[in-house]
């Protein structure tokens, strides 16, 4: 239900940039989203659909780069990745654990047509 | 003609940070406190806001801002009945409030004399992790009922957190609730964050979490 907000920003964040290098229209906007940013890509794409209609963006593509999330065991060092829900570590099985990515939520870049 | 790529590298969500930096700012200039608070709908926020407000005011001034799906201003009377001033932020059935809304709410306030300011954000345990309000302390109220594996279901909400109310320990004698579980996944999520276990009928663990507050407060 969130994506509707975030959507939004994000129409207003590349439409902001497209301007400031005269765009005449933007082709692809390039994302990055964390595995734990509790962002839906779907949803993001379905309201995109919706709102970038009629503005700089209309027609443009996303492209999501999703990011897995990756945990570091404080007693053995062993790095692993996150399925899903939060697990032990599976060489020592400690809880012991830190989030070393899968968080992020970027606009990484624009693509545009001056 | 070939297209031009512009780098941007922004947080999607950067102009909700920086109203809530601006709000932040507000806060600080007039030297108040302010709290969001968030968990799941039925958890206790209100009645954890209400108690809060009996063991610390007349002292501490505090003032309510309360964020609703609808327009129903149930949880702003209970407020407005201890005398304190309260503004209700009606999302319109949004999920989350978000820092614009905060400010609003801030600037409907009078806050002459304020020490305190309580935010009650809409009850979910998804969305409000993802928007900065621009408070000193976030804080998430579980509740035993709600079940020990909350922390493993819903991790983002406890990511970004200052403490942690565990509400209705008065009901642990009646329900499977395994608190070593629970704060293993805690302490996961977020090494060393205060936990405050308390219960608003009893008022046992009150204490602990009031005081925890009032030093943050004086530390303003």
């Amino acid at each position: 239900m969130h994506e509707l907000s975030i959507t939004e920003s994000l129409l207003n964040t590349a439409s902001d940039y497209a301007r400031k290098n005269k765009a005449k229209k933007v082709i692809v906007l390039n994302l990055v989203i964390g595995e734990l940013s509790g962002i839906i890509d779907e949803s993001i794409q379905f309201y995109w659909e919706m709102i970038s209609e009629n503005s700089i963006c209309e027609k443009s593509i996303l492209h999501f780069d999703k990011r897995k999330a990756i945990m570091k065991c404080m007693a053995c060092n062993n790095e692993f990745e996150l399925a899903g829900e939060l697990s032990p570590c599976p060489s020592c099985s400690s809880m012991d654990l830190r989030f070393l990515s899968g968080n992020e939520f970027l606009l990484e870049s624009i693509e545009i047509e001056k | 003609m070939a297209n031009t790529k512009i780098q941007i590298v922004e947080n999607i969500l950067s102009a909700n940070d920086r109203i809530a930096e601006e709000n932040l700012e507000f806060l600080n200039a007039r030297n108040i406190l302010s709290v969001n608070i968030m968990a799941s709908p039925g958890a206790g926020k209100t009645s954890v806001i209400l108690q809060t407000i009996k063991s610390l005011s007349p002292e501490i001034k505090i003032a309510v801002i309360e964020g609703d799906t609808a327009p129903v201003t149930i949880d702003a009377d209970k407020v407005s009945k201890l005398g304190i001033p309260v503004t209700q932020i009606n999302t319109g059935g949004n999920c989350h409030l978000d820092a614009m809304m905060v400010r609003k709410g801030l600037q409907s306030l009078e806050l002459k004399q304020t020490d305190l300011v309580i935010i009650e954000n809409v009850g979910n345990l998804v969305c409000p992790a993802s928007f900065k309000l621009g408070t000193h302390i976030s804080l998430v109220i579980a509740s035993v009922p709600e079940g020990d594996d909350k922390p493993y279901k819903y991790p983002g909400i406890y990511r970004g957190i200052d403490c942690l109310i565990l509400n209705k320990i008065d009901l642990l004698p009646y329900i499977e609730f395994n608190q070593d579980y629970f704060r293993k996944g805690i302490e996961v999520l977020n090494p060393g964050i205060p936990v405050f276990p308390v219960s608003c009928t009893t008022r046992e663990g009150f204490d602990a979490w009031i005081s925890w507050l009032r030093k943050k407060i004086q530390g303003k």
